[in-house]
C-alpha cells in the first residue's frame, strides 16, 4: 500500500474477484464505500452502514463480512469476492439461478449480500440443513420476502446436486 | 466518516507511540464493528485508526498444557471457536463466540474489542471472568496486567488510560474434572444483545466442587463476577439446593434496570434461571451429573 503522488489517497493492491488490482481510495473508506464509488462494483449495498443488515457482504479471505465494517485499507494484500464475481461465467451461478426460479426476492436490494453469505455457506457445507441456512443468513435482513424464499433456494442450490463451487 | 486517517504498525511498541501521540483521538482498530460504527455515526471523535491486526501477539492464539490459553486481543470470533485446544478445554469461549453477532460479524470481532467496549451486556465477558482470565495490557509506562473482573469500570467505561491498549487475554490451564458454560436469553435466535447472560466454571475433585466461579452480565453497569454464588457451590456435591444456593446469590448480586430489552424483575429471574442452567451445563461438560 502506497500514497498516491501529491495527496494523501492511498493505492491499494487487492485481488477482487479473482483478479489482482489496484485501486485508489481515502483513507476514510469503507471497503463498500471503495467497492462502489472508487472500483465500480455496485453490486455490495449500503443498507444499515452499521453492520446489522448485511446487505454490503463480501467474501474477505474465505469469511464473509460487512464491507461497511472495513476500511478499504485494510484490504491490502487480501482476496475479496463480490455478487459480481459469483459466478465464473457467462451463465448464472445454480444459487443466482434457484433465487430466481424460488422468487427468492421482491425488491432485490438484499439479494446480493443474501447469496454472497450463501456462497460462502455452501463452500465450507455444500448441503446444509434448513437450520444451518437460517442459522447462517441470521445476519441478512430481508424486508419482503419473510425469508421462506430465500432459505428453500439455498436449500434448492445445495440439494439438486448442483455444481456450486 | 469523519476524516479518520489510517496506521498498522507492526509491533506493539509502534502501536503504543501512534496511540500515545494521538492524544486520545487515536482509536484502536480490530475488527472494527463496534469501533466503525461509533467513528461513522460521530459518538466518538477520531483521528487515527491504529490497526493492530499486523502485530503477531494481538492476534495469535497459542495453548500450553502448563501456561494455559493466550488469545491476542484482535483474534477475530471464527478463530477462536474454531481452534482445536479452545473447543476442547475452553468450551465457554466457543459458547460465546458463536453467538456475537452473526457469521459476518464473527469474521471480524474480536474479545478484546468486545473486552474494550465494555457494554454492560458484552456476551463475552461473563465467559472471560467464569475462566479467571488475566487482561494483559500495553501503554507508555510498559506492560500491566488487570483481572478481567476488574477491567470495566462503567458501561463503556474501563480502567485502560491514555495510550493504552489490551494485548491479549490470558486464562489458565484447564483442570482435569473441570467444565464451563456460557449462556444468554434474547427473546430471537440469534443476532440479538443479551436481555441476561451468565457463564460458570467449576472444578470438580470426585463429585465434590472444589472450585467455582460465577458471572452474569447485563445485570449491573458492568458484568459482574458474582463470588457468594461461587462459594454456595464449593465444597459438597452438586444438588438441587446448592444450585439454588448459587442463583439466588446471583439474583441478589443483579442490580439491573429497566429497557427496551427487559425489565428489572425479568433480569433478575433470569441471572438466577441462566446461573442455574450453566452449572447444569458445566457440570455435564466436566463429565459430572447434579
Amino acid at each position: 500500500m502506497t500514497t498516491e503522488a501529491g495527496t494523501s489517497r492511498l493505492i491499494i493492491g487487492a485481488t477482487i474477484n479473482g483478479e489482482p488490482q489496484e485501486f485508489i481510495a481515502d483513507e476514510r473508506d469503507s471497503l463498500l464505500e471503495a467497492l462502489r464509488e472508487r472500483i465500480g462494483l455496485m453490486g455490495a449495498k449500503e443498507g444499515c452502514n452499521n453492520g446489522n443488515c448485511g446487505a454490503c457482504t463480501v467474501i474477505m479471505d474465505d469469511r464473509i463480512v460487512c464491507s461497511c465494517l472495513v476500511m478499504a485499507a485494510e484490504v491490502q494484500g487480501a482476496e475479496i469476492t463480490t455478487i459480481e464475481g459469483i459466478s465464473s461465467s457467462e451463465s448464472l451461478h445454480p444459487l443466482q439461478q434457484s433465487f430466481l426460479e424460488d422468487a427468492a426476492l421482491q425488491c432485490g436490494v438484499c439479494t446480493p449480500g443474501f447469496i454472497v453469505a450463501a456462497k460462502a455457506l455452501l463452500n465450507v457445507n455444500p448441503h446444509p440443513q434448513e437450520a444451518e441456512v437460517r442459522l447462517w443468513l441470521a445476519g441478512n435482513l430481508c424486508r419482503c420476502t419473510g425469508y421462506d424464499k430465500i432459505v428453500q433456494a439455498v436449500l434448492d442450490a445445495a440439494g439438486d446436486g448442483k455444481d456450486t463451487a | 466518516m469523519q476524516a479518520v486517517k489510517y496506521a498498522r504498525p507492526s509491533s506493539i511498541e509502534e502501536a503504543v507511540g501512534l496511540l500515545a501521540a494521538g492524544a486520545g483521538r487515536a482509536r484502536v482498530l480490530a475488527g472494527g464493528t463496534d469501533l466503525i460504527v461509533l467513528a461513522r455515526e460521530r459518538r466518538i471523535e477520531v483521528d487515527l485508526f491504529v490497526d493492530v491486526k499486523a502485530v503477531d501477539a494481538l492476534t495469535a492464539i497459542a495453548y500450553d498444557q502448563g501456561a494455559g490459553l493466550t488469545i491476542g486481543a484482535a483474534a477475530p470470533c471464527y478463530r477462536i471457536a474454531a481452534n482445536p485446544a479452545v473447543r476442547e478445554h475452553y468450551s465457554c469461549l466457543v459458547d460465546c463466540s458463536t453467538l456475537i453477532g452473526g457469521v459476518a460479524i464473527q469474521g471480524r470481532a474480536s474479545l478484546g474489542g468486545n473486552l474494550c467496549n465494555s457494554s454492560p451486556a458484552a456476551d463475552s465477558i461473563p465467559a472471560l471472568i467464569a475462566l479467571g482470565t488475566t487482561v494483559e495490557i500495553a501503554g507508555p509506562g510498559g506492560r500491566r496486567t488487570v483481572a478481567v473482573e476488574d477491567f470495566c469500570t462503567g458501561p463503556g467505561r474501563n480502567v485502560l488510560g491514555a495510550g493504552e491498549f489490551v494485548v491479549a487475554l490470558r486464562m489458565p490451564p484447564p483442570a482435569a474434572g473441570a467444565g464451563a458454560a456460557f449462556q444468554r436469553f434474547i427473546p430471537r435466535g440469534e443476532m440479538d444483545i443479551a436481555v441476561t447472560n451468565a457463564a460458570v466454571r467449576m472444578e470438580f475433585e470426585g463429585e465434590r466442587v472444589s472450585s467455582a466461579r460465577v458471572a452474569v452480565g447485563a445485570v449491573a453497569p458492568t458484568p459482574l463476577l458474582v463470588e457468594e454464588a461461587g462459594a454456595a457451590l464449593v465444597g459438597s456435591a452438586l444438588s438441587e439446593a446448592t444450585i439454588e444456593a448459587a442463583a439466588t446469590a446471583a439474583r441478589a448480586a443483579a442490580q439491573p434496570i429497566n429497557d427496551m430489552r427487559g425489565t428489572i424483575k425479568q433480569r433478575r429471574h433470569l441471572a438466577g434461571v441462566l446461573t442455574a442452567r450453566c452449572i447444569r451445563v458445566a457440570a455435564e461438560r466436566a463429565g459430572v451429573g447434579p
